[in-house]
């Protein structure tokens, strides 16, 4: 097979040739052009492999007689052959133009570190939803931690030994504040006008179309004014609390603090929840008189509805305690909104790709919670008769 | 043995300031290194070296106690720097400051509030002489007048510099650098190093300095380990000039240390051996 081998380079495919020079020493010729893209001709790749595992080979030689213009497609077929050979014990020579030598010996310089790959194996279904699963308690121990030092940073704070800035505080209260109050008018008063409208269309069919001044009160007051500052603020402040924690992580400004003596959740953690646990009620309550507005605008204008009645059923028809257990509601949230942010930003990995993750996963987790809280808080309330 | 070698400037037959010994370090199962013991002198510039993910900045973050060794011990003065609890290593760290690879000024706040910040964290002064220890820091480290710039607002190079001041803030015994020269021009590079040898001479602090630069591994160490990602130890130690000549380092150190003029040219490129 050797003697085709000074065949002019031009023009010609890439060519492999496979000879045994003696029993154990095996000669792997490459010659011809080398494309990236090009067809490769894989019955004869094929046969050099299957020499190689034949089992005889004690030596293998590379040569490249004939080779003309070549790329890393050539490479990438030497690197597999000479790795190859290597792993099966067989000395290899290399016999090749000095360029190709050098990058082939760079190319297999280190040997791949065993405990550095990533095993990434095909599994079953069950197996694999029984590993995400198992997968979900690193995480669930992680956010348990993470409690237990927002509630040792607490402890700090009533002993007056928190590493928080005032400063800090204060600007997390103007940011989850009044920052915030232009949303949520928006968003509340256009729930006011939905509450209101669907409630007239079935009101009316009663006659009863006053009443629509008790729907939206106690629609609002009790649940859905609370709803509209978590979702809100799930998006505004949960996601901004985990993009800048998160980019803290990347930047290495995390180790700094700590590096520093300062424990990272007193000093990031806690006035953003303080902060966000106090105006979350403030907030709700906003929202629920944002609302009441939006839905007496419809019953005046489009239902006609008598203002004075509008407001008397209002105010009849809505004890005090469903405010209060809209604040529970309120302050439960802001609380998980800011943890929850907190922690995915704290967690984050140290890439931006990470803080990307950090950012939504914190918003999807924190709108869930807040579903969650609702649900357990609303049993609770209706078992205690509020 | 070579791990006890001392600094000959150093007349004192004291004890090591800071020690480590049989320091097994690594993430989860994988371990990055083995059998790691150094000893580091009161006043001496000593060199963690190695190639990219050889855990030079793993070695570093133990040393700081960031990261939890998977074994071994880490002295400092005597003390068993992970054998207390979080309180005495805090304890520990205030007599420590860092320089992190980027930097890592707290971004939200200016230069001077970064220097602030560590030492409201961990002295009873007035707000007035912190200001006035906070700005000479700064100045120290060449950057008086940038006191209320913020960390988005300046170079890299400056960055560092702010950093280092911020390390300095607390008057440290020892100081740890990560990189310091690292994604810097040569010019503020060797700045950044003239920087570390006056602030040796001035305040008698020691360095540990995490780096790959050799040009600053020359001209300011006194001391170094080279940790070797293939074996996962420390395969050579000593002055950086020692290091170069010693035949027991020859190998990785050697083609490390002189690389970029000729790399491996010693290597026969025709031959590959099973390993």
């Amino acid at each position: 097979m050797q003697s085709s081998s000074r065949k002019a380079p031009l023009r010609t495919a890439n060519r492999v040739e496979t000879s045994w020079v003696r029993q154990d020493s095996l000669r792997v010729n490459v010659g011809g052009q080398w494309r990236m893209g090009e067809s490769a001709r894989r019955d004869e790749i094929a046969r050099a492999f299957d020499a190689l595992e034949s089992g005889r080979a004690r030596l293998l030689t590379l040569t490249a007689d004939g080779l003309g213009a070549w790329d890393s497609s050539l490479l990438v077929f030497l690197v597999r052959l000479a790795g190859g050979a290597r792993a099966g014990g067989i000395r290899v020579r290399l016999d090749l133009p000095d360029g190709l030598a050098r990058l082939l010996s760079l190319a297999l310089a280190v040997p791949a570190d065993a405990d550095a790959g990533r095993k990434e194996t095909e599994e079953p279904f069950l197996a694999a939803f029984g590993g995400r699963v198992l997968g979900l308690v690193p995480g669930i121990t992680a956010f348990f931690l993470f409690l237990g030092e927002f509630s040792q940073a607490c402890h700090r704070l009533t002993r007056g030994r928190a590493h928080m800035r005032a400063q800090d505080f204060w600007e997390a209260v103007h940011e989850c504040g009044v920052a915030a109050l232009p949303i949520i008018s928006l968003t509340s008063l256009l729930f006011g006008l939905i509450l209101a409208f669907v409630g007239s269309v079935q009101l009316t069919q009663f006659g009863a179309q006053v009443y629509v001044a008790g729907l939206v009160s106690i629609g609002m007051l009790r649940i859905m004014g609370a709803v509209m500052v978590g979702v809100v603020m799930s998006g505004r402040v949960g996601a901004a609390y985990a993009a800048l924690t998160g980019s803290m992580q990347v930047n290495e400004e995390v180790d700094a603090l700590q590096a520093a003596g300062i424990h990272p959740v007193d000093f990031l953690v806690l006035p953003r929840v303080l902060a966000m646990s106090a105006m979350a009620p403030l907030l709700t309550l906003y929202a629920d008189i944002m609302g009441i507005v939006g839905g007496f605008l419809v019953a005046v204008t489009l239902m006609g509805i008598n203002p004075y009645d509008y407001l008397n059923t209002t105010v009849q028809l809505t004890p005090f305690r469903h405010v209060s257990v809209g604040l529970v509601y309120g302050t439960f949230f802001g609380v998980i909104i800011a943890l929850t942010g907190c922690f995915h930003g704290m967690r984050c990995g140290r890439s931006a790709q990470g803080v990307g993750l950090a950012t939504t996963t914190a918003v999807v987790h924190s709108i869930v919670g807040i579903i969650v809280a609702t649900a357990v808080i609303t049993v609770a309330a209706s078992a205690l008769n509020v | 043995m070579a791990d006890e070698r001392m600094n000959p400037d150093e007349t004192m037959a004291e004890q090591a300031f800071l020690r480590v010994r049989d320091l097994q370090a690594g993430f989860g199962g994988r371990v990055l290194m083995r059998e790691v013991n150094f000893d580091v002198h009161a006043g001496e510039i000593f060199c963690i070296l190695g190639g990219s993910g050889s855990g030079k900045s793993t070695l570093l973050r133990v040393l700081m106690g960031l990261k939890e060794p998977q074994a071994g011990r880490v002295f400092y003065g005597g003390e068993n720097f992970w054998a207390g609890d979080e309180e005495s290593r805090r304890g520990i760290m205030r007599g420590t400051g860092v320089l992190f690879q980027g930097g890592a000024l707290w971004s939200s706040m200016t230069l001077v509030e970064n220097v602030e910040l560590v030492l409201q964290q961990h002295t009873d002064m007035n707000a007035e002489d912190t200001r006035a220890q906070a700005v000479l820091k700064l100045a120290l480290a060449g950057l008086a007048g940038f006191e209320d710039y913020y960390p988005s607002e300046i170079s890299g190079g400056m960055r560092k510099r702010a950093g280092l001041a911020r390390a300095l803030a607390l008057d440290p015994r020892i100081l740890f650098l990560d990189e310091p020269s690292a994604g810097l021009d040569p010019v503020s590079g060797r700045m950044l190093d003239d920087l570390v040898l006056e602030l040796r001479a001035t305040l008698k602090a020691t360095f540990v300095i995490v780096s790959h630069e050799l040009q600053s591994i020359f001209a300011i160490a006194d001391n170094c380990i080279y940790l070797d990602a293939a074996s996962r130890r420390v395969t050579a130690r000593g002055r950086p000039t020692e290091l170069v000549r010693d035949p027991a380092t020859e190998g990785n150190a050697l083609r490390f240390l002189t690389r970029g003029a000729d790399r491996g040219a010693e290597r026969d490129w025709h031959e590959i051996t099973a390993v």
